[in-house]
């Protein structure tokens, strides 16, 4: 019995530490792209300690610019809600999909606790490892990464204004350059993808220049393109089997 | 009418946590609906790509180093580069893009 538990214990042990190692370089990207997102809070008027507590409650990268971009624009609650919902969704695939990998006596706040920090990057690394999941592996991920996104952008909305214009221009393509990776290395092996990414980009660049369509926010503008087009897409290019998982490194 | 920031950010955790947690722990079967799973297969790409272009164009000083920006950035991307090395790209692109731009 206490051989059985303390083999347990050491394994566990052993995960954690491996979360840990493959958490820390995903910490240090968060923490350059953070910065860059913290530019952005501080832009819509929040203070440090508001954006650490964004990040660190929130841990979503194009969700938080989205909602930052919303504060800015004083929007409405719900709209909050629907952006996140949005931009977020992702996330839902990426939850479903880890669903299939807990073995089925994982206790429930194993789940809670690891469906917190989805991340593009944590669930990349958390997917690609084989087996059953086992829950410490996440943990000490997150413990390696979730504290560089928060600080990261804690230190934007401090430093964004005191750094010259010059390097806060180029700190702020940072974001958009995590999106790139994020779509770009699917739409090189999926042309779906690509040329869903090229129709994206042209008609997100066409409405803000379409009278009528212009004048609605732009969060909302985002809704609208991706309801429309991913439900298109979904239509005309239905998924086959039960899921090409987009990208396991990122 | 003003709006409360921490009312914001709770709002935003909240759905972003349960969105997270609610498959995770309700789900256990694979979702079935062909329709469903191919648009929650294309949201994300869609939302990302129509949340960086134009806007990268717009986050610079000048709309040239944004463009220029994107273009490495694509490149970068699509030949392996990783998430941190994309995003370095495109700072120091915007940088030295600026650096002649911008004076």
């Amino acid at each position: 019995m206490d051989v059985i538990l303390e083999e347990k214990i050491s394994q566990r042990k052993q995960v954690f530490r491996e979360g840990i190692r493959d958490g820390f370089p995903i910490g240090l990207g968060y923490f350059a792209v953070s910065f860059s997102l913290g530019i952005a809070a501080h832009h819509a008027g929040l203070t440090a300690f508001q954006g650490f507590l964004a990040s660190l409650l929130t841990n979503a990268s194009a969700g938080e610019y989205a909602v930052f971009m919303l504060i800015a624009a004083d929007a409405a609650y719900i709209e909050i809600a629907i952006v996140t919902l949005i931009t977020n969704a992702r996330y839902l695939l990426m939850s479903c999909a880890l669903s299939q990998r807990f073995s089925s006596d994982t206790p429930f706040y194993h789940r809670l606790l690891v469906g917190f920090d989805i991340t593009d990057e944590i669930f990349g690394i958390t997917f690609s490892r084989s087996g059953k999941l086992n829950p410490f592996y996440s943990y000490g991920a997150m413990l390696a990464s979730m504290p560089f996104w928060a600080t990261g952008t804690a230190l934007g909305i401090v430093a964004g204004n005191i750094l010259p214009v010059r390097v806060v221009s180029a700190l702020s393509v940072a974001l958009y350059g995590m999106f790139l990776a994020v779509i770009i290395p699917p739409a090189r092996k999926n042309r779906v993808i690509a040329g869903l990414v090229g129709v994206s980009f042209a008609v997100s660049f066409a409405v803000t220049h379409l009278p009528g369509i212009k004048e609605i926010s732009s969060g909302n503008r985002t809704i609208l393109l991706t309801l429309v087009l991913s439900a298109a897409a979904a239509i005309f290019f239905p998924v086959k089997g039960q899921e090409e998982e987009s990208e396991h490194d990122a | 009418m003003t709006h409360n920031i921490y009312l914001y950010i709770a709002i935003m955790a909240w759905v972003s946590f349960l969105i997270r947690v609610l498959p995770l722990t309700l789900i256990q079967r694979q979702i079935k609906n062909r329709f469903l799973q191919s648009f929650l297969y294309y949201v994300p790409y869609v939302t990302l790509a129509v949340m960086t272009f134009p806007a990268i164009l717009e986050a610079t000083q000048s709309p040239l180093a944004g463009a220029f920006a994107l273009i490495v950035g694509v490149a970068a991307a699509w030949f392996g580069a990783t998430l941190f090395q994309v995003s370095v790209a495109c700072c120091m692109v915007v940088l030295i893009a600026e650096f002649f731009l911008c004076r």
